[in-house]
């Protein structure tokens, strides 16, 4: 799988010049300890058995790559395939890693979990295999989310969980990372912390992207059994990235497989009110690692905006940042307005609500799609349902009018959705 | 690099004496009562001085150090406005003064660059909260050493580490005392004892315990432990007390003079 020209792994924690464990010497045995464990669970053939299993039989996989006939129609262009992962147990991809690193703590004798969640999707995802696995388990969760997704934290309750509110800073996602941390450093002699996305300190983001890349494996296999070759494009959106990392792993060393990862662009890359890290941000650290963020001059972390939860986080993932950098996947960027836009039509032409996250994906695809020819292959991670955006896009009233979708006309109002 | 560290930890050491350390974040709630502060400080018996740069999101701070970065960064605190706030208390002291600036802080302004202003400002020391030995690495690159003394940190989970930052470690060795984040606390680590003989063991460096140390009380029963004692939370919290009740810095002076006592009772 290795290819010279893609420099993919590791040196001492590093992506490239990215990455890296920049937290509380507190921390230091905690993640060295857990690279360990991390690196025998991933060769041990009991483990790894266990953890197919139970993707298969609990989360749902492998879920199918859906050639999507009537918006490649509509759009007269590439070829459209939606890589299912809205069909996964919890209704989103983070199924796939909560299993892996559970099992990892299980395996190292770890009984308390805690996690952090933006929209809530890894919240409840954590919340649900540690039901499973008889975990105890503490989600930290910023106050204004636990307002905007009341449905995800009664979930969460239902499946046993303490919901931690984050009162800190702009009571979303960032803070309610920040404070998991801290409670870590605090806890960490008998507790793990679950991290949601391709994000955080060696060795997180390598662990996560390796509990996603099956996402990318199976959809390598899918396409070329139902197409009989490989796509010219694979198209994800990325907050912290776990989706893109995912389904982009395999096909990095596929030089002619273009890999686009679809950033929040918010109300515009022009106001401040967007959340695209690499597209509009500077390199810095944050939670733990050297990437790209959205920062004051001083290096103080910003406030940042899109319509979507799951991407309203104002980093990246150190290996998108790398991948960026050595110009291997090129990262693009969807507003508010073009992922709604994009959230109607797929709901219409196709019957799958998509999650907010995964209309930026799909708003792209819109964009690219009618310019290619007509053999081209185009797949599009579908990486969460809708049904958790309901209320906001009804919210954004502009986009919904009793049911229907206008996304013929262009939105006049900035959707800056509170 | 000056020396004001070292000469004081040895004057203290052949007087039979600990070394008190508060901790101030640097323009909370404004830059003219820090310096009414370190002055207060120093007469109030202090031996090294902690100035904190606000920031953002301080992942090592519980709420009272993070509440203390929100007030002094929208007082307007800026790296240049710390230095400039050094450059003036060091007009009024000789004391050694010590910074603590999160990552970020320094990468953002330029590492060589903080390094170099803030030894031009007259100060003496660096704790970066979050940069391990293994994380000095910026743009694929090796972090030169800075022109001011970087205080190291070990903590009681660091185990066989404690072997290798003790070695590298310059000034004084900063001792985390309880796990978690910052702030007052009633107990400390029980393992305390042990972890400060292994420390000892390793160190050639004075020590110093800092992270939940809230007490006279405290101060009192673990004085034997290490050279050093940093005071922060509690601190901060009887600064924010006093200004709350309309009682300035007054409070927080009389806290810091109770924390000398204690540490010279013997």
């Amino acid at each position: 799988m290795m290819n010279e020209k893609s420099p993919q792994e590791l040196f001492d924690g590093y992506f490239g010049e990215f990455g890296g464990r920049y937290v509380p010497e507190t921390l230091m045995n905690a993640l060295h300890e857990l690279e360990a464990g991390l690196a025998e669970a991933l060769t041990d053939p009991d483990f790894m058995a266990e953890y197919q299993t139970l993707l298969r039989q609990y989360a749902g996989r492998e879920t199918p790559l859906y050639e999507a006939d009537n918006l490649t129609r509509h759009l007269k262009g590439a070829r459209i395939f939606l890589k299912r992962e809205d069909l996964n147990h919890t209704g989103s991809h983070k199924i796939n890693n909560v299993i892996g690193q559970a099992l990892l703590a299980r395996r190292m004798g770890k009984k308390n979990i805690i996690a952090e969640t933006g929209a809530g999707q890894h919240g409840v995802a954590t919340a649900t295999i540690c039901a499973k696995m008889g975990l105890n388990c503490e989600v930290f969760m910023g106050t204004e989310d636990i307002r905007r997704q009341a449905v995800n934290v009664e979930k969460m309750k239902l499946l046993g969980a303490k919901v931690t509110g984050v009162d800190a800073g702009t009571g979303t996602l960032k803070d309610a990372t920040s404070e998991a941390i801290r409670t870590w450093v605090a806890r960490v002699e008998d507790t793990c912390y679950i991290i949601g996305s391709v994000v955080g300190p060696h060795p997180y983001p390598y662990m996560v992207r390796e509990f996603q890349k099956v996402i990318g494996e199976e959809t390598r296999e899918q396409i070329l059994r139902q197409a009989g070759r490989l796509p010219e494009m694979v198209v994800a959106c990325v907050g912290g990235g776990s989706n893109a990392m995912g389904i982009f792993h395999a096909f990095v060393p596929d030089e002619k497989v273009a890999l686009v990862g679809v950033e929040a662009a918010g109300l515009g890359l022009h106001t401040p009110h967007h959340a695209a890290a690499i597209n509009g941000g500077s390199v810095g650290v944050i939670h733990g690692m050297l990437t790209y963020l959205m920062q004051d001059e001083c290096g103080g972390i910003a406030p940042v905006h899109s319509i979507s939860a799951g991407l309203d986080y104002p980093g990246i993932g150190p290996e998108h940042a790398h991948l960026a950098g050595s110009g291997r996947v090129r990262y693009e960027s969807v507003t508010d307005e073009e992922a709604l836009a994009a959230f109607c039509l797929m709901s219409e032409k196709e019957g799958i609500i998509p999650a907010l996250e995964s209309a930026h994906a799909i708003a792209y695809a819109l964009r690219q799609a009618p310019g290619m020819p007509r053999e081209a292959i185009m797949i599009i991670n579908l990486s969460g349902r809708g049904d958790k955006d309901m209320h906001t896009v009804m919210t954004a009233t502009t986009a919904v009018q009793k049911g229907g979708c206008i996304h013929e006309q262009p939105h006049r109002t900035p959707l800056y959705i509170p | 690099m000056n020396n004001r560290i070292a000469h004081r930890f040895t004057s203290l050491k052949e007087a039979g004496r600990k070394a008190l350390i508060p901790f101030v974040t640097a323009g909370d709630p404004s830059a003219s009562v820090t310096l009414e502060m370190i002055t207060g400080l120093e007469a109030a018996g202090a031996d090294t001085i902690e100035l904190g740069m606000p920031y953002s999101d301080p992942l090592a701070d519980g709420p009272v150090l993070q509440r203390a970065a929100q007030r002094a960064l929208e007082a307007g605190m800026t790296p240049n406005a710390y230095f400039q706030l050094i450059k003036e208390a060091r007009r009024r002291t000789e004391l050694p003064l010590v910074g603590l600036v999160y990552v970020n802080t320094l990468f953002q302004y330029g590492w060589e660059a903080f390094g170099q202003q803030a030894a031009n400002a007259g100060l003496d020391g660096l704790i970066i909260p979050d940069l391990p030995r293994e994380s000095r690495y910026y743009h694929g690159k090796p972090l030169t050493p800075l022109p001011v003394t970087e205080i190291r940190l070990v903590a009681p989970t660091s185990k066989h580490r404690i072997q290798q930052i003790a070695g590298e470690a310059q000034g004084f060795l900063y001792c985390i005392a309880s796990l978690g984040v910052t702030g007052a606390r009633q107990d400390l680590s029980e393992n305390l004892i042990p972890f400060m003989e292994e420390v000892s063991r390793h160190s050639a460096c004075p020590t110093a315990l800092g992270f939940g140390i809230s007490s006279p009380e405290m101060i009192q029963q673990i004085r034997r432990l290490a050279d050093g004692f940093i005071v922060g939370s509690a601190l901060v919290a009887a600064l924010e007390k006093g200004f709350l009740e309309d009682e300035g810095i007054r409070p927080a002076l009389n806290f810091v003079r109770e924390l000398r006592r204690a540490l010279d009772k013997t």
